[in-house]
């Protein structure tokens, strides 16, 4: 394996038809790092994310997965698509999830997880449902192996979702604004797998709201503004440092939403 | 006049012989047709348009033009193109293409239904498409699309009347020629309905049960 950064994302541009969603990105995303990718909506953080797992397809500029190129070939200074197997090949080290959760309703938490295992990389059932359930077990769900998705709450179904791309040995986690759809006390559990997992090393991206866990577990935060990368270092620069007009009103919104308690004194609590 | 059921059990042994062949006519036609139909829907749903255009042709062509055309065309106009086949080979081949056609209608409905998402969690784990479809979109679609499927089926034990035009000797051309014959059409063909009612029965009943079961994980998401 290289030694350069796991994910390598130089001049990447989006485009839907005349929209540009992603206007030149760079990132480098280096073993162990955990980057958080915040900014407004609209200001193309998932596109960049799905892009970066190729479930959108960029438009300009290079992404490389542990220094393979995704999603094209390179021929005599021409791009060519390739085949959704060696897209699949690339990314084969990439878990991702979702803000929707995706799980697939009619398997159980276990199935869930023991499916790609068996589908994807032929391990035999019975060794598949021990390490979903080994999995389950990680993020606190062994009771509810044989719930369906519908029969668990949202972040246990996000946790499922969690499980899922974690059984597949990911060397890298994406994660789409994975508490967005969440309740907001159902937010802690997710965040507590996603902090867990941090803490034993796993390199992450994720694209957050959540300022507290950007603050606490990035060692990078990136923030997105129309497009570009407006800012970006650790929490400390960013959230206190960085004078980008548009990256302190941001966080001035957020604390605006979050504050619910104003002291006589007028300092927020 | 009167009405005298007996003529019935005077016939019984060719009306139990005209039934079979109705039987096997409508469940080789219907298992056929739902392979048809299967493979059309995932053809036109996950390859290019050079191989989707003409089987949405087949699909507008076999719904646009009455099945009875379409098995004259068949029988009676197979042989000019090479075709020769028999009436019930014919028959069989006629209903399965005719059913095929509304199946793969029904089926392409169902892969819309299941949400993009999970396609891309399936994608994104690695899993092929073919595996895709059969683990993660068929069972799911299976739940919604039972009763279009069971709907199918009916009109489908149905339309094997029309074969009695080709001369296959199914149970509407066997309990026409007793009709005919001994002049007893109101007990024949009320027989006849009465057989044909029972397949609906017979048909509904059973995709009952088996949405009870392919749902199973949507009923107890209810309780």
């Amino acid at each position: 394996m290289s030694e350069g950064p796991i994910i390598d994302v130089r001049g990447v541009w989006k485009r839907f038809g005349a929209t540009e969603v992603l206007k030149g990105i760079d990132l480098s995303i280096n073993k162990s790092d955990v980057t958080c990718i915040i900014g407004p909506s609209g200001s193309g953080k998932s596109t960049l994310l799905r892009c970066i797992a190729f479930l959108e397809e960029y438009s300009e500029g290079e992404i490389y997965i542990e220094g393979e190129l995704l999603g094209f070939a390179q021929e005599g200074g021409k791009r060519r698509r390739v085949s959704e197997a060696e897209v699949a090949r690339v990314r084969r080290n990439v878990g991702f999830v979702f803000q929707q959760f995706n799980l697939w309703p009619h398997m159980t938490a276990l199935e869930n997880v023991a499916a790609p295992l068996r589908l994807a990389r032929g391990i035999a059932g019975d060794e598949a449902a021990r390490r979903a359930g080994a999995m389950l077990e990680k993020v606190g769900l062994s009771a509810r192996a044989g719930a369906y998705p519908s029969q668990l709450s949202g972040g246990q179904q996000q946790r499922v979702g969690i499980a899922r791309a974690l059984a597949m040995e990911p060397h890298i986690m994406l994660f789409d604004e994975p508490t967005s759809a969440l309740d907001p006390e159902l937010v802690g559990e997710v965040l507590q797998v996603m902090r867990d997992l941090a803490g034993e090393g796993m390199t992450m991206a994720v694209v957050t709201h959540e300022m507290g866990f950007a603050a606490q577990v990035a060692d990078t935060v990136v923030f997105l503004d129309h497009g570009r990368i407006a800012a970006s270092g650790s929490p400390e620069e960013v959230f206190r440092r960085d004078p980008n007009p548009r990256l302190r009103q941001f966080l001035q919104n957020y604390f605006d939403r979050n504050v619910f308690w104003q002291s006589e004194e007028g300092a927020a609590s | 006049m009167t009405f005298n059921p007996a003529i019935l059990l005077d016939n019984w042994r060719d009306l139990l012989d005209g039934l079979v062949l109705t039987l096997l006519i409508w469940v080789v036609g219907t298992v056929l047709g739902l392979a048809i139909g299967l493979v059309v829907a995932t053809l036109q749903l996950f390859t290019n348009r050079w191989v989707a255009a003409p089987l949405t042709f087949y699909v507008a062509l076999m719904r646009g033009t009455p099945f009875l055309i379409q098995l004259f065309v068949i029988y009676y106009g197979g042989p000019s193109f090479g075709l020769d086949l028999s009436p019930l080979t014919a028959g069989i081949c006629g209903l399965a293409l005719y059913g095929g056609a509304y199946f793969a209608e029904i089926f392409r409905a169902g892969f819309v239904s299941v949400s993009p998402g999970q396609i891309e969690a399936a994608r994104m784990m690695g899993i092929g498409r073919l595996d895709i479809v059969r683990h993660v979109q068929l069972p799911q679609m299976l739940v919604i699309i039972l009763p279009a499927l069971a709907n199918m089926t009916v009109l489908l034990s149905k339309e094997t009347a029309v074969l009695s035009v080709i001369t296959v000797n199914e149970l509407t051309s066997v309990v026409q020629s007793i009709g005919s014959t001994t002049f007893a059409f109101a007990e024949t063909l009320l027989f006849l309905a009465l057989v044909y009612w029972a397949l609906l029965e017979i048909v509904t009943a059973a995709a009952r049960r088996l949405e009870k079961r392919v749902g199973r994980f949507m009923l107890r998401a209810q309780g």
